[in-house]
C-alpha cells in the first residue's frame, strides 16, 4: 500500500494490471502432429493462438542442385524422395515435363497404365492423408485401417516395379517395365474390396460427431484466398474452386485423361458431384473448412477407383507397347518448359531448363504443399491450440516435398 | 485468346516495359523490365478477360558458366532470369512471364539484383520469392519479409548460382 | 489374526496394527501393481484388436502376457532424465503425488463383503475426494517440468478435473440417497439378489445417471475422448512429456489404477458391486453371502469377488474401446460437455431419483417375482425403510440392528483381507 499517497484518503479503486502473457511455444520441429520437420512458433496467450510463424528446410537436401547434374532419367529417383507418399504421381510430373521438352509422346498402353498407377497412388496418398489426420485429431484406429488397405496397394506397386514408397517406376518415355501378368485382376480384386471399406472410413471419420465438431467450422479458408495463395488440389476443391488440372490443365497433361469420364470433386452450387451415394454433409460444416478438404480427399478416393477400372479397360484394350525409356544420357533440346500436373497433394510443377546437353542446365520442383502450407499462419490465427493440428493436417503436407 | 493478341495488348499498354517476346517457345514468353513488372502483373491479374489470378512458380535461374573451356557452349551472356508461371483459374489459360537480370547489382560481386516484389498481388510470391532470395540471391524490393526460407538463417552463399562453392564448415559441421 | 497376534505372542498392539497395516497396502499395492500390468496388457491386445492387428505375441510364451513386464524392466533400467530447468523437488515428487492418490483411494473400496483396506461408512465420500487429489501430481509435474507443453497439459488437467468433480459427485450421490449409506459394502449389499436390484434398474433416472457417471468418470481419470492433459498430437505428451523410466511408470500405474477405481466404483454403486445377476449365494446357502461365515463366507466372497473383477474389468474394457474408436475432444468442447450437458443432466437426475423416491414409485426390484429370496432377507435392510411410503430416514433402529448383526456375521476387515493374503 505504500505506492498510494497519504493524502489521497479517497475510496477510488485501485486497478491492478491482470492483463496475461503471451508465450512462444516451439511446435515442432521434433512434434507428432507436425508431419515431419515443420517448425511452427506459436505466439500463445493460454489456449489461444494469435499468431503462428512456420519454419521450413529441416528437409531440405538439394534436390534442384542435384537435377543440375543429372540426365533427367537420373534425377526420377530424387522426384521419388519429393513427395514420398506419392513417389508415382511425382516421377509421372517429371516424366511428362521432360517429355513435353523432348516433344516425345507416349504410346497409347503407356498412357493407361500411368493412369492406372497414378490413380492407384492417389488412393494410396489419400489414405495416409486420411490416417494421419484421424491421428492428428486424436483417433488412432482408422490410421492401421488407412495403412492395411494402402499396404495392399503397396503390395500391388512392389509387384510392377519392385520397390514399396520410392518408386522410379513411370519414367521418362513411358515406365521402366510392363505391368506384369495376372497385376489387372490382383488390382481389381483390390478395388472390389476397398470399395466397403470406404464406408467405414466414412462412418468412423467423416460423419463422427466428434470428427464433426473438431473440424467443421475450424480453418475456414475462401476461394479467393486460397487461389491468392496458390492452394491447389484437395485445399483448393475444398474451398469450393472448381480447378483440377486433370480436366483444366494443359493440353500435355489432359491428354493422358482424354476420353476418361469422371466428375472433379467440388461443391457446386451447394452440393457435391452425386454420382455415388456419398454421406452428406453436415451442417455445421463451412465451405472451405478442414472438414470440407478432408471430405473432398474422402471422394477423390471414390473416384480413383473409377478411374482405376476405366483404366484398366482402356489397358487391356490396347495394344502396342508400354513405351520404351529413352536412353539414360539422351540429349535434350535447347529450350525450357513447365509442366503442372494433378498430384494427390494438389499442382505439382516441374520447370527444366536445358542447353540441349544430355543434362538440364536448372530443374526446379513447383511444390504443391509449399503452397499449400504458406496459408498455415493465416489459417491459424487467433485459434485454439488443438486446432493447429487440425488446421494443418487438413492441408495434408509432406515435409519431402515442401523441402525438397 | 492467342498469344499474340496478348502480346499485342500489352506491348500497347506498357510499350517499353515489355522488352521482348518470344512466342514460338514451347511455353512462350514475355520478358518484361524489372521496373515495370508489378504494373504488369497487376495489369494481368485484375483484367477481367486475362486474370492471372494464379501464379503458379516463381523460379530463379542462373546464366553462367564459371569453367571457361565450357563457357563457348552457354546460352546467351551471364545473367540472372527470374521466370514466372501464371495460370488463370477463370480462363485456364497460362502465361509466362521472365525478368533478366545482371547476375550482381552493378557488377560488384556480393550485392544482389533487385526485382520488385508481387507479393501485394498474389500471396503466393511470399513464399517462393523467398526460396528464390534464399536458392539464387535476388533481392526482392518491397516484399514483406525477406528472409531465407529453406537453408539455415545464417547461411552464407546462394546455392543454386552456378558459380557457388559448398562453404567448408558450418559451425563446425564439416560440409565437403 | 491381530487377536491372535496380541493375545498369543504377546506384541504390542500398536505394533501389530502397523503390521497389519502394512500387510494390507502391499496387498493394495499388489493389486494396484498387478492391475496395472494386466491392464497396459490388455489396452495394447484390445487395441490390437480393434486395429485389426495382433498387439504383443511373443514374450512369455503365448499371447505375450509377459510385455508389460519386460517393458517394465527396460523403464527401470533407463536413464531417470531431469530436465535442466525442472524444480528438481517437485519434478521428482510428482509422480508419487499422483500414484499416491490413486492408490491411496483403493483403502476404502471394498472388493467383497468385509475385503477391503479401512471399512469406513464414508467410503464414498473418501474414494471421490482422494482420487480428485490425483490431480495435484499432474499439476506438480506439468509445473514443474520446466516445459510448455508440460504446462499446457497440466493447466487443461486441472480446469477438467476440476469441473468434472461436479457432475461426478451429482452422479455418485445419486446411489448413496437411495441406498441411505455412504458405506460401499452395504450399498453394494443392498443391491444383492436379481439383477434387478442393482441400482442402474431402479428407475429410469439412475439408469441414465450411470452412463453420466461413466462419463464423467472418462473425463476425470483423464481417458480418450477427453485425454487432453496428455493429447500427444497437440502436447507431443502433455504433462509427462518430460518424464522417462520409472516416474513415467508412476504416472501410467496412477492412469491404470484410477480407471479401475472408477470403473470398480461405478460397479459398487449402479451395478451390484459383487452381486452377480442372479441370487446365487441365496440359492445355495440360503443367504446372501454377508450372512454366511467361515468356509461358505470365503467361497461366496471368492465368487463375489470374481463378479465384482469382471465388472470392473468390462467397464475397463469399454473405455478402451472408446479411447481407440473415437477423436478426441477440444479442450473448450470438453468444458462444454461438461457445465452444459452432464453437470444439468446429472441434477435433472438427482432430482428424478428424489422424486421417484418420494412418490413411492415401483423400483428395479419389484420388476421379478423372486426379490423376496434377494433383499428382503438382508440383515436388517434398510431398503424398506430408506425413504419408503411415510418416512424419509430409516429408522435408526433397524439400521443399529443392522450394523450390529452385521459385525457379528463378518469377521473383522482387516482378518478378512489378511487370510485371503495367506491362503
Amino acid at each position: 500500500m505504500s505506492t498510494i499517497p497519504e493524502n489521497t484518503a479517497n475510496t477510488e479503486v485501485i486497478e491492478f494490471d491482470v492483463r496475461t502473457d503471451e508465450m512462444l511455444v516451439n511446435m515442432g520441429p521434433q512434434h507428432p502432429s507436425t508431419h515431419g520437420v515443420l517448425r511452427l512458433v506459436l505466439r500463445t496467450d493460454g489456449e489461444v493462438v494469435s499468431e503462428v510463424t512456420p519454419h521450413l528446410g529441416y528437409l531440405h537436401r538439394c534436390a534442384e542442385k542435384i537435377g543440375e547434374n543429372l540426365t533427367p532419367r537420373q534425377w526420377i529417383p530424387y522426384t521419388d524422395r519429393m513427395d514420398y507418399l506419392a513417389a508415382m504421381s511425382m516421377n509421372l510430373g517429371w516424366a511428362l515435363c521432360t517429355e513435353k521438352l523432348m516433344n516425345l509422346q507416349v504410346p497409347e498402353k503407356a498412357r493407361h497404365l500411368r493412369v492406372i498407377i497414378a490413380e492407384m497412388q492417389r488412393i494410396a496418398s489419400h489414405l495416409v492423408g486420411m490416417g494421419a489426420y484421424g491421428l492428428d485429431l486424436g483417433s488412432f484406429s482408422p490410421f492401421l485401417y488407412a495403412f492395411r488397405e494402402r499396404e495392399k496397394i503397396l503390395d500391388l506397386f512392389e509387384e510392377a516395379c519392385g520397390a514399396r514408397l520410392t518408386y522410379s517406376y513411370l519414367t521418362v518415355g513411358g515406365a521402366t517395365a510392363d505391368l506384369p501378368p495376372g497385376w489387372l485382376q490382383k488390382c481389381e480384386a483390390f478395388l472390389d474390396q476397398f470399395l466397403p471399406v470406404i464406408d467405414e472410413y466414412h462412418a468412423l471419420l467423416t460423419t463422427n460427431s466428434i470428427f464433426i465438431k473438431r473440424c467443421a467450422n475450424i480453418g475456414v479458408m475462401p476461394a479467393d484466398m486460397a487461389i491468392s495463395y496458390g492452394c491447389s488440389g484437395a485445399v483448393l476443391r475444398g474451398s469450393g474452386v472448381d480447378l483440377d488440372l486433370r480436366r483444366d490443365g494443359e493440353e500435355w497433361y489432359t491428354n493422358m485423361y482424354d476420353g476418361y469420364a469422371f466428375e472433379v470433386i467440388v461443391e457446386k452450387e451447394g452440393h457435391y458431384p452425386n454420382d455415388h451415394v456419398y454421406p452428406p454433409v453436415p451442417p455445421e460444416a463451412v465451405l472451405g473448412d478442414c472438414w470440407h478438404r478432408f471430405y473432398v480427399r474422402m471422394l477423390e478416393v471414390r473416384q480413383a477407383v473409377d478411374l482405376v477400372r476405366q483404366a484398366i479397360d482402356r489397358y487391356s484394350a490396347a495394344s502396342g507397347s508400354y513405351g520404351e525409356p529413352v536412353k539414360l544420357a539422351e540429349k535434350l533440346p535447347a529450350g525450357e518448359t513447365y509442366l503442372e500436373t494433378e498430384a494427390p497433394r494438389g499442382q505439382m510443377g516441374f520447370y527444366i531448363v536445358s542447353d540441349g546437353s544430355p543434362i538440364p542446365w536448372r530443374v526446379r520442383a513447383r511444390s504443391s504443399c509449399f503452397c499449400n502450407l504458406s496459408v498455415t499462419s493465416e489459417l491459424c490465427r487467433n485459434t485454439l491450440i488443438a486446432d493447429i493440428p487440425a488446421v494443418v493436417g487438413s492441408l495434408d503436407i509432406v515435409m519431402g516435398e515442401i523441402d525438397r | 485468346m492467342g498469344e499474340q493478341n496478348l502480346v499485342s495488348r500489352l506491348q500497347a499498354k506498357f510499350g517499353s516495359k515489355i522488352l521482348d517476346v518470344q512466342l514460338d517457345a514451347i511455353d512462350p514468353w514475355v520478358e518484361v523490365s524489372a521496373e515495370g513488372l508489378p504494373e504488369v502483373c497487376q495489369y494481368l491479374h485484375d483484367e477481367p478477360d486475362l486474370k492471372f489470378d494464379y501464379l503458379s512458380c516463381i523460379s530463379g535461374v542462373d546464366y553462367f558458366e564459371p569453367d571457361p573451356k565450357k563457357a563457348a557452349k552457354l546460352i546467351g551472356k551471364p545473367r540472372m532470369e527470374v521466370v514466372y508461371h501464371l495460370w488463370s483459374v477463370t480462363h485456364k489459360s497460362s502465361l509466362v512471364l521472365k525478368v533478366l537480370l545482371p547476375r550482381w547489382k552493378g557488377e560488384q560481386e556480393g550485392s544482389l539484383p533487385d526485382v520488385p516484389s508481387v507479393a501485394h498481388i498474389w500471396r503466393t510470391a511470399d513464399w517462393h520469392e523467398r526460396e528464390v532470395y534464399d536458392l539464387s540471391g535476388i533481392n526482392f524490393t518491397g516484399h514483406p519479409d525477406l528472409r531465407r526460407i529453406l537453408c539455415p538463417e545464417d547461411w552464407e552463399g546462394y546455392p543454386l548460382r552456378r558459380d557457388y562453392q559448398m562453404p567448408l564448415e558450418y559451425h563446425g559441421i564439416r560440409c565437403r | 489374526m491381530s487377536q491372535f497376534l496380541i493375545n498369543q505372542l504377546g506384541l504390542y498392539p500398536l505394533l501389530v496394527q502397523a503390521l497389519m497395516a502394512m500387510l494390507t497396502a502391499s496387498l493394495i499395492l499388489g493389486v494396484i501393481a498387478g492391475g496395472s500390468v494386466v491392464f497396459i496388457w490388455m489396452e495394447r491386445k484390445v487395441a490390437g484388436r480393434i486395429q485389426d492387428r495382433l498387439g504383443p505375441t511373443r514374450v512369455g510364451g503365448k499371447f505375450g502376457w509377459l510385455q508389460t513386464l519386460a517393458d517394465g524392466i527396460k523403464l527401470l533400467a533407463k536413464e531417470d532424465l531431469r530436465p535442466e530447468g525442472a524444480d528438481a523437488l517437485l519434478f521428482r515428487i510428482a509422480p508419487y503425488v499422483a500414484f499416491c492418490a490413486s492408490y491411496g483411494s483403493f483403502i476404502a473400496l471394498p472388493f467383497a463383503t468385509g475385503w477391503v483396506g479401512l471399512d469406513i461408512n464414508v467410503a464414498v465420500f473418501f474414494v471421490v475426494a482422494v482420487l480428485g487429489l490425483e490431480v495435484f501430481g499432474v499439476i506438480l509435474a506439468g509445473y514443474a517440468s520446466a516445459s510448455k507443453w508440460s504446462l499446457f497439459g497440466a493447466m487443461r488437467e486441472a480446469a477438467q478435473v476440476i469441473s468434472y468433480e461436479v457432475p461426478l459427485g451429482l452422479c455418485v450421490v445419486i446411489p448413496v440417497m437411495i441406498a441411505g449409506t455412504m458405506d460401499l459394502t452395504k450399498i453394494a449389499n443392498l443391491q444383492a439378489g436379481w439383477f434387478t436390484n442393482w441400482y442402474l434398474f431402479h428407475d429410469p433416472f439412475a439408469f441414465i445417471a450411470f452412463f453420466v457417471y461413466y462419463t464423467c468418470a472418462l473425463a476425470s481419470v483423464n481417458r480418450a475422448p477427453f485425454d487432453l492433459a496428455e493429447a500427444e498430437s497437440e502436447l507431443v505428451a502433455g504433462f509427462h512429456t518430460e518424464y522417462s523410466g520409472l516416474r513415467w511408470s508412476f504416472f501410467f500405474m496412477a492412469e491404470y489404477g484410477s480407471m479401475f477405481l472408477v470403473s470398480a466404483l461405478g460397479s459398487i454403486l449402479f451395478l451390484g458391486g459383487w452381486n452377480g445377476p442372479i441370487p446365487l449365494a441365496e440359492w445355495v446357502f440360503g443367504q446372501h453371502a454377508s450372512g454366511l461365515s467361515g468356509f461358505a463366507f470365503v467361497v461366496a466372497n471368492l465368487l463375489g469377488l470374481t463378479v465384482f473383477m469382471s465388472k470392473a474389468v468390462l467397464c475397463v474394457t469399454v473405455m478402451m474401446w472408446i479411447r481407440w474408436t473415437f477423436p478426441r475432444l477440444r479442450i473448450d468442447q470438453v468444458i462444454t460437455t461438461c457445465w452444459k450437458y452432464c453437470t444439468p443432466i446429472s441434477a435433472v437426475m438427482f432430482v428424478g431419483v428424489i422424486n421417484w423416491q418420494l412418490l413411492g414409485l415401483p423400483n428395479g426390484s419389484d420388476l421379478l417375482p423372486h426379490h423376496q429370496l434377494g433383499v428382503r432377507q438382508l440383515p436388517g435392510a434398510v431398503r424398506e425403510g430408506a425413504f419408503g411410503k411415510n418416512q424419509l430416514m430409516p429408522q435408526a433402529q433397524s439400521r443399529d440392528e443392522k450394523s450390529a448383526r452385521h459385525k457379528e456375521a463378518l469377521p473383522a476387515p482387516l482378518h478378512a483381507v489378511s487370510d485371503r493374503g495367506e491362503s
